[in-house]
């Protein structure tokens, strides 16, 4: 072996990994092309320690016109159209460096729909911090919230829902994922696979640079702050603006073969998969490569992550015509190569050829790692906590702990950070962020919407990470069934710590089967994905977090719900009576302890809450439904009481009675399948009829209306009150001038 | 009676398909986008200059946008006293041009703000307004990071005195406070003229406001302002 140590450090390959490339290629891979192994065998290309797992996931469905594979999934969603969607990890450069971080992840969610042929029309964003109390906290979390506002605004794509969670063990490693929702004509969408021998492979958008050469790679190793330095890309929306008209104006012609983004491993991993997919070679010269500077070599050329950049296979009779819509559009092309016949990707520097190995060595033969997962005994110790350790809370002090865990940041309200997100642009935003489980936005042209959101507990996953990946598919179905859609599909983004410790495997595989199983049991398929592991910092792994992205469909998007209390009508809760304080937010907020078993989830009921309450809002009957989740029933409650404006006056003492007669647990433990719902006076007892009739549990909670929030015989708040705590979550640690940090990024 | 508008859009413009939308379903009047490198507007009763980031907003949000070649065009247009209006992105580009009075500066927040919020009108002796009630509200998205308008004292008291302030920010029923000024606005300043009226500026989003569906439809008083006041002209009203 020629190779050093240092060298194949630097590309993060095994010895055993080189090995097996000397062997496939029966030599000596020369620098660029051990560069681009590196790259395309790195996790975040490669799979390779994750692609068993994902084997797991239903991919099939009858709104599935593509699956996993592609730039982004695509369901059909009538009338011709479909939705196109992905999220995506940019977890490791957004820990060196925030803004940018996030706004390039935005930047590469939103090329990948685009390069399907849709238009992107929805942007979301799930985020995981340490805690805020921490000031490098609060910097990640300042920059990461304006990177995102900062790129998403420019483009003029609404932001218009998300998550955010904070936890200890995000400290040094945040989590930004993005997602992003376009929509297409079905008979344009398109795909990334080169083919037709001798068409010419163009090159658009960004001159390259030496920006995050090998990132990739280094999105595929821990420590993120020690390894990413110098490689952070700097996003440029406004190109990228340029792009979206040009690439859209361009795919309306019958010049394009296929289009693929550069993102990770640039050049290397787009060319590669265009040819891959294809089952054709592509030769480049990477002298033709437009640069930032001089002096860069074939190696930096292939391996440069400079954003905003897009590759496009165009029949040589069209590329005129190509190149006057890039010109409109003052974007710069270059023709850097054409498709082959022979399978192999040819990079050439000038007349010198630099690499030349067949795509699907990159690709099929990546090697695969089937590993052992075993729990750590940590985690079924605290499983297996006992709850009656905890005291129950007394009727006195439980509205103080209502409004604690209100002005907590995991419950809190989120409008600091969505009123810096453009979410009205497009003229599509019928439920705006915040105001209800998920966001609706119509589809001009035709009466239906769709309903979007992304989810996850992580708490959960830790503490069962096979309960927490059902909990998590489930809990977004059942937001989206709240605002009165149908789910269609999901994509998610597997983020977890590193894979080679038996214990994070674990979590993987017994995340995905959980997801799998939900996905099963309410139907909806997995289109696309993203895995970002290695999400670790020091010995600390991240909680696991398989974010999940959903989209829903309604057929009237008139008929929609939103979560505030109207008054003047019944608060009835749909779903099981029993709630649970394991894994609740409320004991780890109010007790500091992260134990015992999420709740039990029964898929059946979850199915036949969540179609109920959708049918009954398709029907006209109910405008407004709201899920119970972190925080618990008390919560929920709080939440469209503040919403609305309008107050309850509820009685809980039948629920006390199934739930031990614990106050905690009733108020504050957490449940699956569970759906308040408010019914006007007139129209309650159709509505009560018809759920006992699909046989689910229901309770009568109490009368809505008026200026407080009362439960009978203990507490006992005002709305005023409850918003102004719930308000104050995200935004309370900026009166401390010492902590308070300006945004970066105009608008 | 028919007006063909002009939707002036310039690279980073990404307000050009809700005025696009707003003018055709809101409206039904055609309607065109036309490139920033065009010069002839010869053909348009009226000019929008949508929102966006214009250039990237790059140096200054609208101080490139200025020297676009359509740019010689849209001052033509305003000085034949055709109704031009500027919205956000195209308001920061007329300042820049010196076609309105006064500067956007960076929100006082130093954030990027996007809510709905109330506009109280100020004048109706503007194409824009002219149907309106004095002091009508009415309810209109913002979503900008520099809608902060300043002008020094003395040009703002020549503004107020030549009846050149448009539209202030309001409550709903029309009280000015400042708790509802969303970016620090000098005298709650949204919107202003120039001193023909013709050519009027403002930071809400009228062509985001014409569906109730999407949360309310008042932007199309402002937007058709201009075929009632064409109307007027028309009948010799």
């Amino acid at each position: 072996m020629q190779v050093t140590a240092e060298v194949l450090a630097e590309v993060a390959l095994t010895e055993s990994e080189y090995a097996l490339i000397v062997e496939k290629l029966g030599r000596e891979p020369t620098p660029v092309e051990l560069g681009m192994f590196g790259a395309m065998w790195s996790e975040h290309c490669g799979y390779k320690n994750s692609r068993p797992i994902l084997k797991r996931f239903p991919t099939t469905g009858e709104h599935v016109l593509q699956g996993p594979g592609e730039n982004a999934g695509a369901v059909d969603i009538g009338d011709g159209l479909a939705a196109v969607f992905k999220i995506e990890s940019h977890n490791h450069p957004s820990a060196v460096e925030p803004y940018q971080g996030a706004a390039t992840g935005v930047g590469g969610i939103v090329r990948d729909i685009f390069t399907m042929g849709a238009r992107p029309t929805a942007l979301l964003n799930s985020l995981r911090f340490g805690p805020l109390t921490e000031p490098r906290t609060r910097y990640l979390f300042s920059g990461v919230v304006g990177g995102i506002g900062g790129y998403g605004n420019c483009l003029g794509i609404p932001t218009v829902s998300g998550d955010i969670f904070f936890h200890s063990s995000y400290a040094g490693n945040p989590l930004v994922n993005a997602m992003c929702v376009g929509i297409a004509r079905q008979d344009q969408l398109t795909t990334a696979e080169a083919s037709g021998v001798g068409n010419l492979v163009v090159l658009v958008g960004a001159d390259t640079g030496r920006d995050g050469i090998q990132g990739a790679t280094f999105a595929s190793v821990v420590n993120p702050e020690a390894s990413h330095r110098g490689v952070i890309q700097v996003g440029n929306p406004f190109l990228e603006k340029l792009l979206i008209e040009a690439c859209l104006e361009l795919l309306q012609t019958p010049h394009v073969v296929a289009m693929q983004d550069l993102g990770a491993a640039g050049l290397t991993s787009s060319a590669v998969e265009c040819a891959s997919r294809g089952t054709v070679g592509i030769e480049i010269d990477v002298d033709k490569v437009s640069r930032r500077e001089k002096g860069m070599t074939p190696y930096e050329v292939m391996l440069s992550e400079s954003q905003e950049r897009m590759l496009v296979v165009v029949r040589p009779e069209g590329l005129e015509s190509v190149q006057q819509i890039f010109e409109y559009y003052d974007l710069h092309s270059d023709v850097i190569g054409h498709v082959t016949d022979d399978g192999n990707v040819r990079i050439t520097s000038g007349e010198e050829v630099v690499a030349n190995v067949p795509a699907r060595l990159y690709t099929d033969e990546c090697p695969v790692y089937t590993r052992e997962g075993v729990e750590k005994k940590a985690v079924q110790t605290l499983r297996a906590f006992e709850m009656s350790a905890i005291p129950d809370v007394s009727a006195q002090d439980s509205a103080g702990v209502l409004l604690k865990l209100l002005k907590s940041p995991n419950i809190g309200s989120r409008e600091s950070v969505t009123r810096t997100y453009d979410h009205t642009i497009l003229s599509n935003t019928v439920v705006a962020p915040i105001k209800a489980d998920a966001a609706v936005i119509r589809v001009k042209g035709t009466g239906s919407g769709l309903a979007v959101k992304t989810d996850c507990n992580p708490r959960y996953c830790y503490l069962e990470p096979f309960s927490g990946g059902a909990h998590a598919v489930a809990e977004a179905a059942r937001n989206i069934s709240c605002v009165g859609a149908q789910p269609l599909a999901i994509t998610n983004c597997l983020n977890f710590g590193n894979p080679e410790d038996p214990g994070v495997y674990y979590q993987m595989q017994q995340a995905v089967d959980g997801m799998s199983a939900a996905c099963n049991a309410l139907g909806i398929p997995v289109i696309s994905g993203n895995v970002s592991l290695y999400n670790e910092s020091g010995d600390t792994a991240i909680f696991p977090t398989p974010t999940v992205g959903i989209v829903g469909r309604l057929d009237n998007v008139d008929r929609h719900a939103s979560m505030g209390f109207q008054g003047g009508g019944a608060a009835i809760l749909v779903g099981p009576g029993e709630a649970s304080l394991g894994a609740s937010e409320y004991l780890e907020e109010v007790h500091g302890k992260t134990a015992g078993a999420p709740p039990e989830i029964d898929l059946e009921l979850e199915v036949k809450v969540q179609r109920a309450v959708r049918q009954l809002i398709a029907d006209g009957l109910i405008n407004v439904a709201h899920d119970t989740s972190e925080g618990g029933l008390a919560i929920a409650l709080a939440e469209s009481c503040i919403q609305g404006r309008a107050g309850l006056e509820s009685d809980l003492g039948e629920l006390l009675a199934v739930n031990n007669q614990r106050l905690d647990q009733t108020l504050f433990g957490e449940a699956a399948s569970r759906i308040i719902i408010e019914v006007s006076r007139e129209r309650e007892s159709a509505v009560l009829d018809r759920l006992h009739e699909s046989g689910i549990p229901i309770w009568r909670l109490g009368a809505t209306g008026g200026e407080r929030f009362r439960v009978t015989g203990i507490l006992d708040v005002t709305v005023d009150e409850l918003a102004a705590s719930w308000s104050a979550a995200l935004t309370s640690y900026r009166e401390d001038p010492e902590t308070s940090q300006p945004v970066p990024g105009r608008g | 009676m028919s007006m063909r508008y002009a939707v002036i859009t310039f690279p980073g413009s990404n307000g050009e398909h809700d005025a696009l939308m707003a003018v055709e379903l809101g409206l039904g009047m055609p309607v065109e986008a036309v490139w920033y490198k065009e010069t002839s507007l010869d053909r348009f009763d009226a000019l929008l200059l949508p929102g966006g980031f214009s250039y990237g907003d790059y140096l200054r949000p609208g101080a490139i946008a200025r020297f676009a070649p359509i740019m010689a065009a849209v001052e033509e247009f305003a000085a034949s006293g055709k109704p031009v209006l500027g919205i956000c992105n195209g308001f920061q580009v007329l300042t820049e041009a010196g076609l309105l009075p006064g500067a956007l500066l960076r929100n006082q927040s130093l954030e990027f703000r996007c809510a709905w919020v109330h506009v109280r009108t100020e004048t109706t002796r503007t194409p824009w307004t002219a149907p309106l009630a004095d002091g009508e509200v009415l309810h209109l998205p913002i979503a900008h990071g520099d809608g902060r308008y300043f002008a020094e004292p003395d040009l703002l008291n020549r503004l107020i005195q030549k009846d050149q302030v448009v539209f202030r920010y309001s409550t709903e029923s029309g009280e000015r406070e400042s708790s509802v000024n969303p970016n620090g606005s000098v005298d709650d300043i949204a919107g202003v003229c120039n001193s023909a009226g013709n050519v009027v500026g403002l930071m809400p989003h009228p062509e985001r406001a014409y569906d109730t569906l999407i949360g309310g439809d008042d932007g199309l008083r402002i937007l058709s302002s201009v075929l009632r006041a064409g109307m007027a002209a028309a009948s010799g009203a």
